[in-house]
């Protein structure tokens, strides 16, 4: 098991911190321990906080958009937050605009847009 | 070779004052003393101060065929040069009057070689064929100083107005506005997103404001680089509305076949605050009394 990514339980919300260091197939086994998380317990809503990303890629772009996809089948609405200019400008110059995700600043803002969604 | 240039440096020694005074009046004939730009004691002190210069670098130079203003030997010269130079340009010189100013040396140099060597006309023609090489090597190199003074303020001023054009000024909590003026180009675009996002990460804005009231034209470009930058802006978890669009420009857009997908759109910038101020939940309410009827 990886420790670049961290999964916590708080509340009905489930909140994933991804590490700089995150690989491939970090990410991949990330995607599996998410599915499992939400589907097992009862999670309203997953805050994927990438503050800690410095790069990503078409791969990582598009699994962060899976993992999104997934927590939407299995009833979950997903943010992201802590985007940062140059990875947001990143992904817009890759034409990864992530439509499925909903987005946030901070994972405070996230929890409450969450909550208040409901 | 060696004879002319021996020639020419004592000439420069021995006649170092009046050649400065002749110097200052053939500026003054030319008129490029420009005495509307520098007191007579300025002029003096940087004519002396570039003779000076212009005496060592011959006396060490390599003046002959292989004569180079880049050579070590030139470097007081050269900087003499870039001082000046600046000076000038700051004062508002045309570069014709500069390199007038330094050619107008080459008059009191061959006035003083022609009554040195009246005996020797060969040796003479040869002296001024190698002042006329320096001189005019000196004076280009004046140009090209000034040329790149003037592209050194055009840089300035362009990365001013740089930042001028894109001011993020915050209206309210959580509020955001950019407002645009002029043309729209890739480098603006991508400078305008650069500080657009640092601007959302640092003052943890929700909702952020463009108006482009004051963008000339709208072609697919710009509306391209505007949806880029309201993608961008939704990824770092804030939203973007795009205000002020004309109903010119509504129609160029339609024309173009530009679609906004889901980016809030509003005509005044007014509206475009309303819409803001709900999102994050302030409401502005008028008075009860109405200013007019207070007693």
């Amino acid at each position: 098991m990886s420790d670049a990514a961290a999964l916590f339980h708080v509340e009905d919300v489930l909140l994933v911190s991804i590490r700089d260091d995150i690989d491939d197939t970090d990410i991949l086994d990330l995607q599996e321990r998410l599915s499992e998380s939400v589907a097992r317990r009862d999670v309203q809503g997953v805050v994927i906080d990438i503050s800690d990303l410095e790069i990503v890629d078409t791969f990582v772009g598009r699994v962060l958009g899976q993992l999104a996809k997934i927590a939407k089948l299995l009833a979950a609405d997903t943010y992201i937050v802590g985007m940062r200019p140059a990875v947001a400008m990143t992904l817009v110059e890759l034409g990864m605009t992530l439509p499925e995700m909903r987005t946030a600043l901070n994972v405070t803002q996230a929890v409450r847009r969450l909550r208040e969604s409901r | 070779m060696a004879d002319t240039k021996d020639q020419l440096v004592a000439l420069l020694n021995e006649q170092f004052d009046a050649i400065v005074e002749a110097w200052i009046a053939t500026q003054k004939d030319e008129g490029v003393r420009r005495s509307d730009l520098f007191s007579a004691k300025e002029t003096r002190a940087q004519t002396v101060r570039l003779l000076t210069a212009f005496r060592n670098g011959v006396a060490e130079a390599e003046t002959g065929e292989d004569l180079d203003l880049r050579a070590d030997e030139w470097a007081e010269l050269r900087e003499t040069l870039s001082d000046l130079g600046r000076e000038r340009v700051e004062r508002g010189m045309t570069p014709t009057e500069m390199a007038t100013f330094v050619a107008a040396l080459k008059s009191p140099l061959f006035h003083s070689l022609r009554e040195r060597m009246a005996g020797s006309p060969d040796a003479l023609i040869e002296e001024v064929w190698h002042i006329t090489r320096i001189v005019d090597a000196f004076a280009l190199y004046t140009t090209e100083v000034f040329i790149a003074e003037r592209e050194l303020v055009i840089e300035r001023q362009r990365t001013e107005m740089l930042e001028l054009s894109t001011p993020v000024v915050q209206l309210w909590d959580d509020i955001l506005a950019l407002p645009l003026i002029g043309t729209m180009d890739s480098v603006r675009a991508q400078d305008v997103m650069e500080n657009l996002l640092e601007a959302i990460v640092e003052r943890k804005a929700e909702i952020v404001i463009i108006d482009i009231t004051g963008v000339q034209t709208v072609d697919t470009q710009v509306a391209q680089h505007l949806l880029r930058t309201a993608a961008a802006v939704r990824l770092m978890g804030a939203e973007c509305v795009i205000s002020g669009i004309s109903p010119r420009i509504a129609q160029t857009m339609v024309q173009l076949g530009v679609d906004v997908g889901e980016v809030v759109t509003s005509g005044s910038i007014q509206n475009a605050l309303t819409y803001a101020f709900r999102k994050v939940g302030v409401r502005i309410a008028a008075e009860e009394t109405p200013k007019g009827s207070r007693v």
